[in-house]
């Protein structure tokens, strides 16, 4: 069965907020209601991996949402990296709901968590693929009022200044994000984003597009979680269900990375102006911030919640180095670390149904107890750490090569160094929570329902299969990357022939 | 005219960021209320503080007559002060809930007994 490739792109939109509507009317039965939310997301992923071999296909699909030519009308674009991005949600989306059934207690299934996950998935997968500046403006505030419920449902009393701290900061983000925006738009008069990258490639380098572009670098640099506006990540993500803070700790921080990499390789060039030598500080200092601070913690989720902020700093260094390869690192390492992240936050969730606690002082002699669990924890845990042949090996193996290429050598001993430091932590926790004696008051382990385990497995499998034969999705990013460094593949698609450059 | 709407704007976000810095909560959500509408106010000024016609395109015509409005900020501003309504009002209540549930609307005095 094949569809038409307009109907492909808008499915990622319309079936989670289809999902959500359905789900809201079968509030009252449980049961079915999380297996048409797991139906739901496995309908995504399907759409996903349709989009991604159409686009492997056919190069740049586009839909122009009414009929509305570019750039007058919402522009909805699949390029690579939106297509696999989509498909990795789809992914991240399918393995949450399915956990969330084991993890979310009745009461909270019941208020509505289920659907607003798929809210969130919505606001995700539309970000990711509009080509419009203000309808981007529009997924992010869906995503974060989605966020925000979550977190605000899931938070134990006593819990909310985490989801206080949460929603002001991404509200100033989002607050700077429409600021650059009308100053952008009343710059150059379009808010489509090829067309602006047109218009603002003509013109010279003026201060007010500047600092439209300096807005737009803090607004998803917050979102991102780089260094130093990433104190909303480590003061919330802990205090959510595991479910939410997984589905938190794997999709959105990276749409901040995904804005980024959209904005600054379309309309603004990191080559010239200040955003290059910034955005190459920020992320060597996000790298080194993030994994100090994990080594400070010694909850598991706190851990994991730190390492996001460390591993955004290699994504945006991809960024920063702005070469084809560098691209293309970062776009192996965002889709490597989205399903690494999401298992461990997962992992998280099942040593503390087991052990009864997640902190490190309290569990203990879970290896001998549960060798399973201690194997699927070993798979993302020490591929985050980037031990060959695991995928977090090829993703910083990647970044390191192109690193090399233009010379960045102080970033790549920080990178080398804070890579040590990750494995350090993932140690400490394999150490404390799987090798030493259980403490004497930790109550014997309990067995971990097969519905969290079986999220856990197929993303350690995916993880495997990544590790053990990267050569497509290394080719897949290689040619994301081309993609990304020729803008005007992504301008002639959406604008047609004659106006690329 | 136009410099009257710059100051404003300007004035709008000292005041917001100014509260948005304060420790306490209240002051935070006033913070937020204020910056919104400064953002709302520059979108509104990127379309031009004139006295255009109203882009209607006549019967015997293809194009608008010349000198006319740009409507799109009109519509940007509108989606954002609905978005903007939406989230404020939720921050609200969240904010409301912490007060209650910690007695305090002092950001910084952090719960850290589990």
């Amino acid at each position: 069965m094949t569809l038409r490739p307009d109907i492909l792109i808008a499915l990622p939109l319309a079936l989670p907020f289809a999902t959500a509507a359905l789900l809201i009317l079968l509030r009252r039965w449980v049961r079915l209601q999380s297996a048409v939310s797991v139906l739901g997301a496995a309908l995504l992923f399907a759409d996903g991996i349709a989009l991604t071999a159409a686009v492997e296909r056919a190069g740049i699909l586009t839909m122009q949402s009414g009929r509305w030519i570019a750039p007058f009308g919402i522009t909805l674009v699949a390029d690579r990296l939106a297509a696999i991005m989509v498909l990795v949600t789809g992914f991240v989306a399918l393995m949450t709901t399915l956990y969330a059934v084991a993890d979310i207690p009745e009461r909270q299934t019941r208020a509505g968590m289920q659907p607003v996950i798929h809210l969130l998935v919505a606001g995700v997968c539309g970000a990711f693929l509009t080509g419009d500046l203000f309808n981007l403006f529009v997924w992010f505030e869906v995503m974060l009022m989605a966020s925000f419920v979550l977190l605000a449902l899931g938070a134990r009393a006593g819990h909310l200044g985490g989801a206080v701290k949460y929603l002001v900061l991404n509200f100033l983000s989002s607050g700077l994000f429409l600021t650059a925006l009308g100053l952008l738009y009343g710059k150059v008069g379009t808010l489509n984003m090829a067309d602006m990258a047109v218009k603002l490639r003509g013109g010279d380098e003026t201060r007010l597009a500047l600092a439209a572009g300096s807005l737009l670098l803090i607004s998803f640099a917050i979102k991102a979680g780089v260094f130093p506006l990433f104190s909303w990540l480590p003061a919330s993500y802990h205090t959510a269900p595991i479910a939410v803070s997984a589905l938190f700790a794997g999709l959105l921080t990276k749409v901040g990375v995904y804005a980024l990499l959209r904005a600054y390789t379309l309309f603004f060039a990191l080559d010239h102006g200040w955003f290059g030598p910034i955005l190459l500080i920020a992320s060597v200092l996000t790298m080194a911030v993030g994994v100090l601070g994990a080594a400070a913690q010694y909850e598991i989720r706190r851990i994991l919640s730190w390492h996001i902020i460390s591993q955004i700093g290699y994504m945006t260094l991809g960024i920063a180095l702005f070469t084809q390869h560098a691209l293309a690192a970062t776009v192996f390492y965002v889709i490597h670390h989205i399903v690494v992240k999401t298992n461990l936050f997962f992992l998280s969730g099942a040593i503390e149904q087991s052990a009864g606690s997640d902190r490190l002082s309290r569990i203990g002699g879970l290896y001998r107890a549960y060798t399973l669990l201690a194997w699927l924890f070993f798979i993302p845990a020490f591929s985050l750490g980037g031990i060959p042949p695991l995928s977090g090996f090829f993703a910083k193996f990647a970044l390191l090569r192109a690193g090399f290429e233009v010379g960045a050598y102080f970033a790549l001993a920080v990178g080398l160094l804070v890579g040590a430091l990750t494995l350090f932590s993932m140690t400490k926790i394999w150490a404390e929570v799987f090798w030493k004696e259980a403490p004497e008051e930790a109550p014997p382990p309990r067995r971990v329902a097969p519905l969290r385990l079986l999220p856990i497995a197929c993303m350690a499998l995916t993880t495997l299969a990544i590790s053990l034969y990267p050569q497509p999705l290394l080719r897949y990013s290689e040619a994301a990357g081309a993609q990304l460094h020729d803008s005007s593949v992504y301008i002639r698609a959406v604008l047609g022939k004659e106006a690329a450059p | 005219m136009g410099s009257a709407l710059a100051i404003t704007i300007g004035v709008l976000f000292a005041v917001s960021i100014y509260l948005l810095l304060r420790r306490s909560l209240a002051k935070v959500i006033f913070g937020l209320m204020l910056f919104g509408q400064g953002v709302n106010l520059l979108i509104f000024s990127a379309g031009k503080m004139v006295r255009y016609r109203a882009p209607i395109i006549p019967p015997d015509a293809t194009t608008p007559p010349a000198p006319y409005a740009d409507p799109l900020p009109q519509a940007l501003i509108l989606t954002a002060i609905v978005i903007g309504f939406g989230i404020l009002s939720f921050s609200v209540a969240l904010i409301y809930r912490a007060y209650r549930s910690r007695g305090t609307d002092d950001l910084e005095t952090e719960e850290e007994t589990r």
